[in-house]
């Protein structure tokens, strides 16, 4: 009785997930990657193009500031999101109500939406009557324009994003320490292995597989850079902080040019597959060699 | 220096660090909190006296009076209510099929659903924004919480769990002629409650901060969710009198999921834990 007949009825139990997973996600990837072969706008003029949408992504002077600046943010966030985290997990590793207060604290900003980020970080940034600008004027420093200077604006929009999103990277971290076992620390202590020698040859290299995971999914997640800028700055300024998603949603969405809009998310949703697949490979070698 | 006074140094060290950067963490909120306690009139010509009064609850009480504020945090707690119990129930029956019962080409249907996780909202989004507005589904509650539905992650979970669940227990219970639906309901799913329990809080959280979705879907101010009703309020944001009321509106938005957070915080550790160890 162990070897169960394969029988079409049991497919019952995935059949309701799977009438979404095809007509809510599967179905509209396919027809975004035929409409990316159209010119389309909303009213239902539609012709048929081929690859000229991609063409003319590759000579739009626009949508290639977007990806340079989506790369450039990711460079600005996720090495200090994969760095500091591993820094906090690292002093918060212990028991007792002190530490579980402050993973606690980190991990605040990471349970409130993009808009409350957003509205919080402004009055922390505005020149005028914000946090960091009334603190400077207490010593008669000028304020500075985090927001409207193009140079600042992608740095600025990167702490607001290190601060909303450090708290999950650390837990991750936190997690992945209390797997250490705990007797390769023990034969550490007597040897009387000192703790910064500790750190390096046991604590840093047993992490290895989780500090790079933790850098790829940010890498997948940064990607996706969209709220902050939208609503602070929408894109500016001179498109300064415009990246790919604020590009897709402006042409498909305000332009309602949407053949050339599903086309640009197109090369988002490869890039995003690309940064999937090295995750994959990284998290099974991991696994092999555990 | 002896290994006891190094270690009280490393610690107090480490607490004046921990105390630094928990500010540097804290200030934005604090401050948040300090202006939605001040007159908008106040505020308008200078924020610098924030931190001391006099302070004033006007804001608290013009919040009170707006019934808008109320319907957007109806919405959200109905929309990721809605979407929360779906995604349950889909994901603890498809867990169920793809780890216990055969059928013809379970292990590739299985592969295909993984696909999915590596499909970003936006790449979608174009189409599906199409396709709800054939059917009409733009403003209205379907048409926020269905898309929520289509994730493949709580698939993925849950088949990971019931594939850690003894196969003794359910064989036992079929010997006993129990049905297969039975058998899914009495047997295996009391034991998958700290899954469900993981799975539920991250669909939560996620559902209620989605602010993509419902700002492309929801266009009608009256089925905004809470997270776009405040994107609503700060689009004019440098032309606005009521700084302190915009802070109220912050503050009031974050108290129910900051609420969620501490009641869940355990669960939510643990399920953090849960997807490291995987």
């Amino acid at each position: 009785m162990s070897a169960v007949r394969p029988r079409w009825s049991n497919a019952l139990f995935v059949a309701p997930f799977l009438f979404f997973y095809l007509t809510l996600l599967i179905w509209p990837l396919l027809a975004g990657m035929a409409l990316s072969l159209f010119k389309a706008d909303l009213f239902g003029g539609r012709a048929f193009v081929g690859f000229e949408n991609f063409a003319r992504l590759m000579r739009d002077r626009v949508f290639l500031q977007a990806v340079a600046n989506t790369f450039y943010f990711v460079l600005l966030s996720v090495p200090p999101l994969t760095v500091l985290p591993l820094f906090l997990a690292l002093l918060l590793n212990k028991g007792g109500r002190l530490a579980a207060f402050f993973r606690g604290v980190f991990f605040s900003s990471s349970v409130l939406s993009v808009t409350i980020v957003t509205l919080i970080w402004r009055m922390i940034l505005m020149p005028d009557g914000g946090f960091i600008a009334d603190v400077r004027a207490l010593f008669g420093a000028a304020a500075i324009p985090f927001l409207s200077d193009p140079r600042l604006v992608m740095i600025s929009m990167a702490i607001i994003t290190v601060w909303w999103c450090l708290g999950l990277p650390m837990m991750l971290y936190l997690a992945a320490l209390q797997q250490v076992p705990k007797d390769i620390y023990e034969a550490a202590a007597l040897d009387n292995a000192s703790w910064w020698k500790t750190l390096w040859s046991i604590t840093l290299p047993s992490l290895y597989r989780t500090v790079a995971l933790v850098a790829i999914f940010q890498v997948v997640l940064q990607f996706q850079l969209f709220g902050q800028p939208q609503l602070i700055t929408q894109g500016g300024p001179n498109g300064a902080s415009r990246p790919i998603v604020l590009f897709i949603f402006e042409v498909g969405f305000r332009r309602w040019d949407i053949g050339y809009a599903a086309a640009a998310s197109q090369i988002l949703f490869a890039i995003i597959l690309i940064a999937t697949v090295v995750q994959y490979a990284v998290s099974s070698r991991g696994k092999a060699s555990a | 220096m002896s290994p006891r006074n190094a270690r009280t140094l490393r610690d107090g060290l480490t607490l004046i660090v921990l105390i630094a950067l928990g500010l540097v963490m804290l200030t934005p909120l604090i401050w948040t909190v300090m202006l939605s306690l001040k007159s908008n009139g106040e505020l308008l010509r200078s924020t610098a006296n924030a931190f001391h009064g006099p302070w004033t609850l006007e804001n608290y009480g013009t919040i009170l009076k707006n019934s808008q504020v109320f319907r957007w945090l109806m919405n959200s707690a109905i929309v990721s209510g809605c979407t929360t119990i779906g995604v349950l129930v889909l994901s603890s029956l498809a867990g169920y099929g793809f780890s216990r019962v055969e059928f013809p080409g379970r292990d590739a249907l299985f592969l295909f659903v993984l696909f999915g996780l590596a499909i970003p909202e936006q790449a979608v989004i174009i189409t599906r924004h199409q396709m709800f507005s054939f059917l009409h589904l733009h403003n209205s509650y379907p048409g926020l919480i269905l898309p929520g539905l289509s994730a493949p992650f709580g698939v993925f979970l849950m088949t990971q769990y019931f594939r850690a669940i003894p196969k003794e227990l359910d064989e036992a219970a079929l010997l006993d002629n129990a049905s297969r639906l039975k058998v899914f309901w009495k047997v295996l799913l009391p034991l998958t409650v700290p899954a469900q329990a993981t799975l539920g809080i991250f669909t939560f959280l996620a559902s209620w901060n989605d602010y993509w979705w419902p700002l492309i879907s929801a266009t009608r101010a009256d089925m905004f969710t809470l997270t776009v009703g405040l994107a609503s309020s700060q689009i004019n944001f440098a032309q606005t009198s009521g700084l302190g009321y915009l802070m109220t509106q912050a503050v009031f938005a974050a108290v129910p999921i900051l609420i969620v957070y501490v009641i869940f915080q355990k669960y939510i550790v643990k399920a953090v834990s849960g997807a490291a160890v995987r």
